[in-house]
């Protein structure tokens, strides 16, 4: 730990502090309400899979929660043969 | 008509059979009419912090059963003798209490008891609702530490309305009981202080129970640490917050760094 540092670590509490009040936040409007990514994730996977053959490893759903904004990540990876399915 | 008192965290390990036994020794030193009934069944420990882990012959699901009678089951402190413990059973079978075995134990220990103080197992699942059913008021043992203030907040959510209390509408008075506090730290801002947490929570306070070394030192001998040293700050903030319990108003003291100069340099802990 360098002489900086010592100075500048001003105690972990602030950023517990805040990471609560935001986690609780969200958790707190949240509840008793269905996983909204879970939800997400299996509809999401129901249309696909009508139509192209996917693999539930392909499939990648990412959520970040920010403070005004935030955002829903999907990346399918459809196999070429399967692209080709939609094309027709 | 006595008080049903559940003593709740969620988290595992932040202090509820402790606090248990605490505050119902602190109680029934009064004078009052004390029970103590540990709901957590299959790992039961109240008995042991208790010092009465040697004369339990009979427990809880006994009862709800109907294989003993409440006055059967029920054990009397031998240091203090308006305190009794009804002890959780150590079956493994985790449906073995039912809410209508729960209420046949409590309508009658409600009626001869000045406070019913069930120590809830960890976690959320149905031994933690059923310890919390019955209840008028919760106790919410938190330490000043982000997972645990977390859980608390989701055992908050769950007594506003998985209650019988909840669900007629009505309210269990919630406290928030705030346990391993370690002012030195807290002060430089190393530990999440009291506001935080009474913010973050909305819950009003009970307590502020300091890190102490007489915690383990009494749950070591089986004796609640405000009977074993009840001098002790941790006891000390125990007796005050059974008083604010019965209505009381106790001013809330910050608990301080008590250590000298020498020992601060040394970095030897408080007592």
């Amino acid at each position: 730990m360098t002489l900086f540092d010592m100075f500048k670590r001003r105690g972990s509490a602030p950023v517990a502090r805040e990471r609560l009040q935001l986690l609780l936040a969200y958790e707190r409007k949240n509840r008793n309400q269905p996983d909204l990514v879970a939800l997400l994730r299996d509809e999401i996977m129901a249309v696909i899979s009508k139509h192209v053959q996917v693999e539930q490893d392909d499939v990648h759903i990412a959520m970040d929660r920010g403070e005004t904004m935030s955002t829903l990540e999907i990346d399918i990876q459809i196999p070429n043969q399967g692209a080709m399915a939609i094309a027709i | 008509m006595g008080k049903v008192v559940v003593v709740t965290s969620g988290k595992g390990g932040v202090g509820k059979t402790t606090s248990t036994a605490a505050i119902g020794a602190a109680l029934a030193q009064t004078g009052l009419k004390v029970a103590l009934i540990d709901f957590d069944v299959g790992l039961r420990n109240l008995d042991l912090v208790m010092g009465a882990e040697r004369r339990v012959v009979f427990d809880l699901v006994n009862v709800t059963q109907g294989a003993a009678k409440l006055s059967q089951a029920l054990i009397r402190d031998k240091r203090v003798d308006t305190l009794f413990l009804l002890p959780a059973s150590q079956t493994r079978d985790k449906d073995a209490l039912t809410e209508e075995g729960v209420a046949k134990v409590i309508a009658p220990l409600k009626q001869k008891f000045d406070y019913v103080l069930c120590d809830s197992p960890a976690g959320i699942e149905r031994g933690a609702q059923l310890a919390m059913r019955f209840a008028d008021d919760a106790i919410i043992v938190t330490n000043p530490e982000v997972s645990s203030v977390r859980d608390s907040d989701r055992i908050i959510g769950l007594l506003d309305s998985k209650t019988l209390k909840a669900e007629r509408g009505e309210r269990v008075s919630k406290h928030i009981l705030v346990t391993r506090y370690d002012p030195a730290r807290a002060s430089r801002g190393e530990m999440l202080n009291i506001d935080d947490v009474l913010e973050i929570l909305s819950t009003p306070l009970l307590g502020i129970v300091p890190e102490s070394q007489a915690v383990l030192r009494a749950s070591n001998l089986g004796s609640p640490v405000t009977l074993n040293e009840p001098g002790n700050p941790a006891a000390r903030a125990y007796i005050e917050a059974s008083r604010r319990l019965q209505g009381e108003d106790v001013p809330m003291v910050l608990p301080t760094d008590k250590r000298g100069l020498l020992d601060r340099l040394l970095g030897r802990k408080a007592a």
